[in-house]
């Protein structure tokens, strides 16, 4: 067994990479959670067909790539305030069976349909983050830096700060806004938001809004990682960005990013480095998920609340 | 001048059902606070007091005719019967736990469009000086009687024409409800709000208020001039402790 620590940096880099887009998930999930406590299982599968239209606009109708994120953004968030104002609105808050049940039916149905339309095959999407762009000294043209003696790939930079520029944003809505208002109180207390005249169901379609133009925005980062976008590829992302939410605290916005990005460095140093370049390669892909399983089974089982979230008091 | 006129008529309910599945759990009240005035309802637990102030709002499935200064408010929506100027502190607190104590009078001023709002919060806080010290901190964080105030100051930044509060003295320490029945008291007598109060505590209910009802299961036992019910001998037995 050799410990070897000269490309851990490596993996570190990678799994802060690929923990902030866990992050960007979990705070899709978190957002909807916050509100109505319920889990959306269709937020990565909202998020893929967010991806897909990236990819008919930039790559099939040859629009520019940030404008056409942009574009995909809004429509998804369009999409989400839909379902919103149409699948769960109708129903009884607190009866969450049959909302769940609504995600679990989208889930399916968004797959498929993104399956009948595109097929099951990879298909590739211009990477946002490929190369460093010329105006960077030293650097324009080349996909990476060197930093302790590892490559730090433009890619990884990039998301983290689309994340961090996307997090800003989201402050700036909930917290300087009068509709992040009315979305923090409808999160805090739902009975009290409608006395003081906040309209709780458009409320709740703004959070859906956010949440889904969150996971598309998820979905583009991660896409060329997997070599592109495909029916399929948010499917073990959404199970990351679970772990990450429950890690983080399923009602704490700050506790999804950190949870993400957490699960990411653990997938990263713990199973991929100890489990390629300590164990051996046979152990890696395996790990990672049964990784992920373990840890919300520990969350759930040691600290149900997770690190940042609030302890809740049930009330029988 | 017609608004006026209009004005004089406080809150006026009519034949108020109201039902939790199939338990009834109104059976037809009819109660009114006059214009500027100070109504109490008193009950039991399970008395259907609070729910009697969720019907107002319509926060519960409920039946009846509900008038505000005239106006028929019994068909609309809670975020609608708000900005008829109707704010209602509900039973434990009903404050924003996990927002600060800024942005709960922030939020209490939701239905308003004008541009005094800063000013009105600056003025809760000179009201209630504990409150402006906790000023950013999580309303959460707050001790039972300042949540209170908390939460009828919140109320009252909708600058409401009828204010609904649900057993205010539930949960606080004596000296402390007594602090706040006072607040009330001057609060009706300075700005003339009109005040619809349900309460277990009759003592002090009834010293605050012009008129009083008391209800048992869902009706209407007794009603009159607060200070005859407090020599009611009925009262006296069920909630003087006489």
């Amino acid at each position: 067994m050799t410990w070897n620590f000269d490309i851990l940096p490596d993996f570190v880099f990678n799994g802060l990479s690929l923990g902030a887009i866990y992050g960007t998930v979990a705070l899709s999930l978190v957002l909807i959670f916050k509100a109505t406590t319920l889990i959306n299982f269709a937020t990565g599968e909202l998020a893929m067909i967010g991806a897909f239209m990236v990819y008919v606009l930039h790559m099939e109708q040859g629009l520019w790539l940030w404008l056409s994120i942009l574009i995909a953004m809004i429509i998804s968030a369009g999409l989400g305030a839909l379902i919103e104002r149409t699948l769960t609105r109708p129903f009884d808050p607190a009866d969450h069976l049959p909302v769940v049940l609504i995600t679990l039916g989208l889930f399916l149905i968004f797959n498929a349909l993104a399956g009948d339309i595109w097929n099951y095959q990879v298909r590739i999407l211009s990477n946002p983050f490929g190369k460093f762009p010329s105006w960077v000294p030293g650097l324009g043209g080349d996909r990476f830096v060197m930093v302790l003696g590892s490559r730090l790939k433009y890619q990884s930079i990039g998301i983290w700060l689309t994340l961090a520029l996307a997090l800003f944003l989201l402050g700036l809505i909930l917290n300087r806004t009068k509709m992040g208002l009315a979305f923090r109180a409808v999160s805090s207390n739902v009975e009290s938001a409608r006395l003081v005249g906040v309209h709780t169901g458009r409320t709740l379609g703004f959070g859906w809004a956010i949440a889904s133009a969150f996971g598309t925005l998820g979905a583009v980062l991660v896409a060329p990682q997997l070599g592109g976008v495909n029916p399929n590829m948010m499917a073990t992302i959404l199970i990351y960005a679970l772990a990450g939410a429950a890690l983080g605290g399923l009602d704490s916005l700050g506790g999804a990013v950190m949870g993400g990005v957490l699960i990411g460095l653990i997938q990263a140093v713990l199973v991929m480095w100890l489990g390629v370049v300590v164990m051996g390669q046979a152990y890696m892909s395996i790990l990672q998920l049964a990784a992920a399983f373990v840890l919300i089974l520990i969350v759930l089982l040691f600290r149900p609340s997770g690190l940042f979230g609030s302890r809740r008091v049930e009330r029988v | 001048m017609s608004d006026d006129v209009i004005d004089e008529v406080g809150l006026i309910a009519k034949n108020l059902h109201a039902s939790y599945g199939a338990v009834e759990v109104l059976r037809g009240l009819d109660f009114e606070v006059a214009q500027g005035k100070v109504s109490v309802i008193l009950g039991a637990n399970g008395a259907g007091k609070t729910t009697t102030l969720r019907a107002i709002c319509n926060m519960c499935n409920s039946s009846g005719d509900v008038t505000l200064g005239g106006q028929d408010i019994s068909r609309l929506g809670t975020a609608e019967i708000v900005r008829k100027g109707v704010a209602h502190v509900p039973q434990g607190r009903g404050t924003f736990p996990e927002l600060s104590v800024n942005d709960n009078l922030l939020v209490g001023a939701y239905v308003r469009k004008d541009k005094e709002i800063n000013d009105d919060i600056d003025r809760w806080f000179e009201i209630f000086p504990r409150l402006a010290e906790r000023r950013e901190q999580l309303a959460g964080s707050l001790s039972g009687g300042e949540q209170q105030m908390l939460a009828v100051a919140r109320a009252l930044m909708s600058r409401p024409k009828l204010l609904l509060l649900d057993e205010p003295s539930l949960g606080l320490a004596p000296l402390i409800i007594e602090d706040l029945f006072t607040r009330f008291t001057n609060l009706n007598k300075e700005t003339g709000l009109t005040m619809l109060v349900v309460e277990q505590n009759a003592n002090l209910a009834l010293d605050m208020a012009d008129f009083g009802y008391v209800i048992e299961s869902g009706e209407i036992t007794l009603s009159g001039p607060a200070d005859q019910l407090k020599s009611d001998p009925a009262v006296q037995e069920a909630y003087l402790g006489a």
